[in-house]
């Protein structure tokens, strides 16, 4: 059970002065139950990819498959496909058009054709997920907190229950208390059985808690793999907008002084190895 | 449901001879030859028309495919035009189907109509495209500048343009993102009845009014704290001077503009000759 | 000799609507020349509001804000305050008035009503500031986010203010984008621009000379660097940036000396390694 996509091309703007490739040849697999997260920096092709992912942009070349099932994309399979991939766009709450949370929530399922008992219990289960506060539900979506419309917004996504969760830079304009739920949130997601497919500049962010990242170049794949895996290539081989966050590049410093250390090790786990070192060394 | 090709009709930055023109030319220019274009009325009228379109990307470094391009969206008006020129002209019966009938003159002025109105659009762009918004609005500020004598907002106006200019684009990104975010949610603009389609454009159309006026405060508390003052006076940094090359390339519209229209009407005085002498 | 100060605000109160709590609560401020202070606070804690109090957008109900010297409360004074007092905002694109790089940066001296050359200097001189010089002609909707940033700021330098304040100006940027605004702000800042700059994130005020948390409408902090990171951060809820923790594990096991700015190249080569 995954999504596969096979050396998948995309441009923007074909054939004017503003053609731009997007994508270039790439092929990724996302599992179920896995926390992958894309990271790249701007124009590097990765909201582009996410898009492909949830079938609203066909591949110029290459092919997208949904669970064993070729997708063609603007046919119906295509749209009954989507209810498996779902997708936050960055800043979601720009989406928001109903009077209550509620409508909001309803709305992906019921364009499904979700009706009675079981919206409800669709918009029960998306609002415990999401962390939401049930009281909420009666409330105006414009007039709620910063933090409590992303979880609105991502609610509204997950009552369509897709097995699939894109999310597009999830974390953009919360503050840090903000940015911490979302995370646990994911986790919780990833824990029940969710994949979970975080688009990210951020890499320090990727490396955390994703089981696998995959960073992209001006649309093409450089390198995929554990963090640790990819945490090493990009010390080895810098990618422009991809900053290693600080405690793995020190970590990759002390290498060549002799200590090595995971990259993707803890501020503790660090200083541990450098004590370590420094007793063998008197 | 695709808004994704933003650069229709967008200005595209350049140095070519027609970007360097002063917006006061090309505008009249344009508004001269698009009149002329108007006369036209027989097939080989376009000739001459043809011709000017071959050395437009000569002269403003834009690609003919994307010339050509920028007459894609009033195509669907174009057919409809020819259309109804076909089946609703009097004349010469050469075809019917069922109650409606083609004629011969029909045809012709299917033709004339399609082609005046697709160089009309096409013209209209190469002005749009060759010319910032900032200049264009400058350029118009100045030739209605007489009206601003009776009161009217004339600079207001202008201002108001560049901004709706500038801003053209990236609504047709804010409204392609939130099609897309609403089509994730499964909404689906494509099929069931005309009422179902324009209803389920409700969940797009309400972000992005809440969009605009949002942004549309934004910007116009940023332009206060950049110091504009509605209708105060604003000095420019390249003021717009009228260069001999404007001169010139005015010169040359007008004489093209004159030269179409002579060729409209002598030309099938010139046939006629030539069909009398065989 | 005394110095005036550029922002002076004393006791401000404001409110948006009058059922809420007010959005500024009495606030106090000084700012002297010169000097890099940020503004830190959650969403809601009142921070936008003091950016435009401080720009004379907004007139504060109570108390009195004084910007370069000059009452804002006196309409009067708006002109010469926003002319001194530059502003960048959140969403670049929200601020960028023409299609064209240059167009957009002379949009502040134009409204200013100045003779052509001069503008042509300023718009040099702001965009060679924010390193765009090479992008003066190209269409402002196809530069970067980061890009866009750095040309409201120059469009905020046309202006030639003594002050400029930025409310959450480096919010929407990536990392890059985030890096190179700041790098911008530090190089202004030693050519002796004064900086208010509002901001939610820890990461954007690892620069400022000072910093002064704000929290429903009031000061609730206000000091030096080292003072916040000093465990006054976790008080009001942030979490310490990542150099920091770093440091600060190395520290408590004695194997580096105290530095003021802990930096991973400082932080290896105290090491000693």
């Amino acid at each position: 059970m995954s999504i596969k996509l096979d050396g998948v091309s995309y441009a923007y703007n074909v054939g004017t002065p503003a053609e731009n490739v997007a994508l270039d040849g790439v092929s990724l697999v996302v599992e179920r139950g896995e926390w992958l997260s894309i990271v790249g920096h701007t124009g590097s092709g990765k909201s582009t990819l996410a898009q492909h992912l949830n079938l609203l942009l066909s591949p110029q070349s290459g092919t997208v498959s949904v669970d064993g099932e070729l997708v063609q994309i603007g046919t119906k399979a295509a749209r009954g496909l989507r209810r498996k991939v779902g997708l936050v766009f960055q800043y979601p709450e720009s989406q928001f058009f109903a009077e209550t949370v509620r409508d909001e929530i309803e709305f992906a399922p019921s364009n499904w054709g979700v009706k009675g008992d079981d919206l409800k219990s669709c918009v029960d289960e998306a609002v415990s997920a999401s962390g939401l506060d049930p009281a909420l539900l009666a409330a105006n979506p414009f007039a709620l907190s910063g933090g409590q419309r992303r979880r609105a917004a991502i609610a509204s996504v997950l009552a369509m229950r897709p097995e699939y969760l894109v999310l597009d830079e999830p974390t953009a304009g919360l503050d840090a208390a903000g940015i911490r739920d979302l995370t646990g949130m994911l986790s919780d997601l990833r824990e029940r059985g969710m994949a979970v497919v975080q688009v990210t500049h951020d890499l320090g962010v990727a490396l955390e808690r994703s089981d696998r990242v995959l960073a992209l170049e001006r649309g093409r794949a450089v390198a995929e793999g554990t963090p640790e895996e990819i945490a090493s290539y990009l010390a080895e081989n810098p990618v422009k907008g991809l900053l290693l966050p600080p405690c793995a590049s020190f970590a990759h410093r002390l290498r060549s002084r002799g200590i090595n250390v995971p990259l993707t090790s803890g501020a503790a786990a660090i200083a541990e190895a450098v004590e370590k070192a420094r007793a063998v060394m008197r | 449901m695709k808004f994704g090709n933003t650069s229709i009709g967008q200005f595209i930055p350049g140095e070519s001879v027609i970007h360097l023109l002063d917006p006061r030319c090309k505008m009249i220019g344009t508004f001269v030859l698009l009149t002329a274009l108007f006369m036209a009325g027989a097939p080989w009228d376009f000739v001459p028309w043809v011709f000017l379109l071959a050395a437009m990307p000569r002269l403003s470094r834009i690609s003919m495919r994307a010339i050509l391009r920028s007459g894609r969206p009033v195509l669907f008006l174009v057919m409809f035009t020819m259309l109804l020129n076909v089946f609703w002209t009097p004349g010469n019966e050469i075809a019917r189907l069922g109650p409606l009938r083609i004629t011969e003159e029909g045809i012709v002025s299917a033709f004339c109509m399609g082609v005046r109105l697709y160089f009309l659009v096409v013209f209209a762009a190469i002005l749009m495209m060759t010319t910032s918004p900032m200049a264009f609005s400058d350029g118009l500020e100045r030739i209605l500048s007489p009206l601003a004598r009776l009161g009217l907002p004339v600079s207001e106006m202008a201002m108001m343009m560049t901004i709706a200019l500038r801003f053209i684009p990236t609504l047709f990104e804010e409204t392609d993102r939130i099609l897309k975010a609403q089509m994730s949610r499964g909404a689906d603009f494509e099929s069931g009845s005309m009422i179902k389609r324009a209803r389920s454009f409700i969940p797009v159309l309400v972000p992005l009014f809440v969009l605009v006026f949002a942004r549309a405060e934004n910007l116009a508390v940023a332009m206060e704290s950049r110091c504009y003052v509605p209708g105060g006076h604003r000095s420019r940094m390249r003021p717009l001077v009228w260069e001999a090359r404007d001169t010139k390339a005015m010169s040359c519209m007008v004489a093209f503009a004159v030269f179409s229209f002579l060729w409209g009407m002598c030309l099938p005085k010139i046939a006629s000759i030539c069909l009398d002498m065989l | 000799m005394d110095q005036v100060p550029i922002f002076d605000v004393k006791g401000a109160v404001y409110s948006y609507n009058e059922t809420g709590p007010p959005a500024l609560d009495g606030v106090d401020l000084t700012v002297m020349p010169g000097e890099w202070v940020a503004v830190l606070g959650a969403n809601g804690s009142g921070k936008s509001t003091l950016a435009k109090v401080c720009n004379a957008l907004l007139v504060p109900a109570q108390g009195a804000c004084f910007s370069l010297g000059l009452d804002t409360s006196d309409p009067g004074n708006a002109g010469a305050v926003r002319q001194g007092v530059a502003l960048v905002f959140q969403n670049p694109d929200d601020q960028i008035v023409a299609s064209v790089v240059e167009e957009d940066v002379a949009f502040g001296p134009e409204n200013l009503g100045l003779p052509s050359g001069e503008i042509e200097r300023r718009v040099d001189r702001a965009l060679e500031l924010v390193s765009l010089t090479d992008l003066r002609k190209r269409g402002s909707y196809s530069l970067s986010g980061g890009q866009k940033q750095r040309l409201a700021l120059a469009g905020a330098l046309a202006l030639e203010p003594k002050a400029l304040v930025l409310d959450e100006s480096t919010s929407m940027l990536d990392p890059d984008g985030r890096r190179s605004f700041l790098g911008c702000l530090g190089e202004l800042n030693r050519l002796g621009m004064t900086i208010l700059q509002i901001t939610h994130a820890v990461e954007d005020i690892m620069f400022s000379g000072r910093i002064v948390v704000l929290g429903a409408g009031r000061v609730l902090w206000d000091g030096r660097q080292h003072g916040f990171w000093d465990g006054k951060y976790r008080e009001f809820g942030f979490s310490e940036p990542p150099e920091l923790a770093l440091y600060r594990e190395l520290a408590s096991r004695g194997l580096i000396d105290p530095l003021t700015a802990p930096r991973v190249d400082d932080m290896l080569e105290a090491l000693c390694l």
